[in-house]
């Protein structure tokens, strides 16, 4: 199933800031479940934003992140109306995407 | 060291970045609970049950299949049903009724784990709740059942119960106190207001949305008392009081919170 990013890009000068929720439960693998056993690890290890062709972050995660992570950044030489995608790989292979209009 | 490493691997391109925890009232978009929004509207468009029809004919008060401004002026009377009945109650209602279904699977688990994905509750009332944001309370006082919920709502407010002898009004009758950092807000004036219309909220210690009707099961939890049910008598009664005293609030659902 493919995750949910709730994304904003808004334009300062030529300077987009963008915020980029992600909908994850981010488990670590080192809990335990209410049975004693470990609960799995499932939690994002990658998160990518490209605008156009041109890749502007790249990130890679542990599970030392919070459950519905956050994360905003600032992208330089954008204008009014690119469109930024962010998109993030889970350690299970699972993806979610986002995308937005920078205004 | 985790930002450092961030920052490093950035860096060839032109631009920082930093993870960003959340605050306090921040805008709408950096609020988990908005997810909850989505997964709401889909299960109430969603056909379900052995009638196989979706909520979009439930009547929340302002009429068939009308949601937008419908939490404002929730709890109220239903002719229908002849009672008062809050959210929650009235969902189950037209789960009930509309779509046939037998509540048993929804009632033995309304509320979810911390942590949990969230129930089906929680998504349907914070999509409802979403539908008033901006809006002002409006809780009426028109009818005699609506007036004997309110003075219901006054005296379980005011009962002292349990084996710690606790009332609601023993932590919330007074202004500007706290427990440890958290502020107790006064619920027995407009203080009110603020704290009814931003639930349901998402509680970032729990990672899961929660609605009044939890908050409320909670508190009777921490009162040692029988616990509050799900739409219950008492459980409106009690949002009745709550709303109604901060009558003209701003509606801030989903809220977030600690």
């Amino acid at each position: 199933m493919a995750g949910k990013i709730r994304l904003r890009a808004s334009l300062n000068g030529d300077v987009a800031e963008v915020k980029a929720l992600m909908r994850h439960p981010m488990e670590t693998g080192l809990r335990k479940g209410k049975d004693g056993n470990p609960i799995p690890a499932h939690h994002i290890t990658e998160v990518k934003a490209t605008v156009g062709d041109r890749t502007v972050m790249h990130a890679f995660w542990s599970g030392a992140v919070s459950q519905n992570p956050l994360i905003g950044f600032n992208v330089a030489n954008v204008k009014e109306g690119d469109e930024i995608i962010v998109s993030y790989v889970d350690n299970k292979g699972e993806t979610g995407e986002g995308s937005a209009t920078i205004k | 060291m985790k930002i450092n490493m961030f920052q490093r691997m950035i860096a060839g391109l032109m631009m920082s970045a930093s993870l960003i925890a959340p605050t306090y009232a921040q805008d709408d978009l950096d609020n988990p609970a908005w997810f909850m929004v989505d997964d709401g509207m889909a299960l109430w468009e969603t056909p379900n049950g052995p009638n196989d029809v979706s909520l979009e004919e439930c009547d929340l008060g302002l009429g068939a299949g009308v949601v937008e401004g419908a939490f404002a002026q929730l709890p109220r009377y239903f002719e229908d049903t002849n009672q008062v009945m809050d959210i929650e109650a009235r969902i189950l209602h037209c789960m009930e009724t509309i779509q046939g279904r037998d509540l048993v699977d929804v009632l033995a688990k309304p509320y979810s784990n911390a942590g949990g994905p969230g129930t089906e509750m929680e998504a349907l009332v914070a999509y409802v709740a979403s539908e008033s944001n901006g809006m002002e309370l409006a809780t009426p006082q028109d009818h005699p059942a609506e007036q004997a919920a309110y003075e219901l709502g006054e005296q379980l407010f005011y009962f002292r119960a349990g084996p710690h002898d606790f009332s609601c009004a023993t932590c919330h009758s007074q202004s500007n106190k706290r427990i440890r950092l958290t502020e107790l807000a006064n619920l027995t004036n407009d203080e009110s207001g603020p704290v009814f219309g931003s639930w349901p909220a998402y509680r970032k210690t729990e990672g899961v949305v929660r609605t009044m009707g939890w908050r409320l099961q909670s508190c009777s939890r921490q009162q040692r008392l029988t616990q509050l049910q799900i739409g219950s008598e008492a459980t409106t009664a009690l949002e009745v009081f709550l709303a109604v005293n901060g009558a003209g609030a701003e509606i801030t659902a989903p809220g977030y919170k600690r």
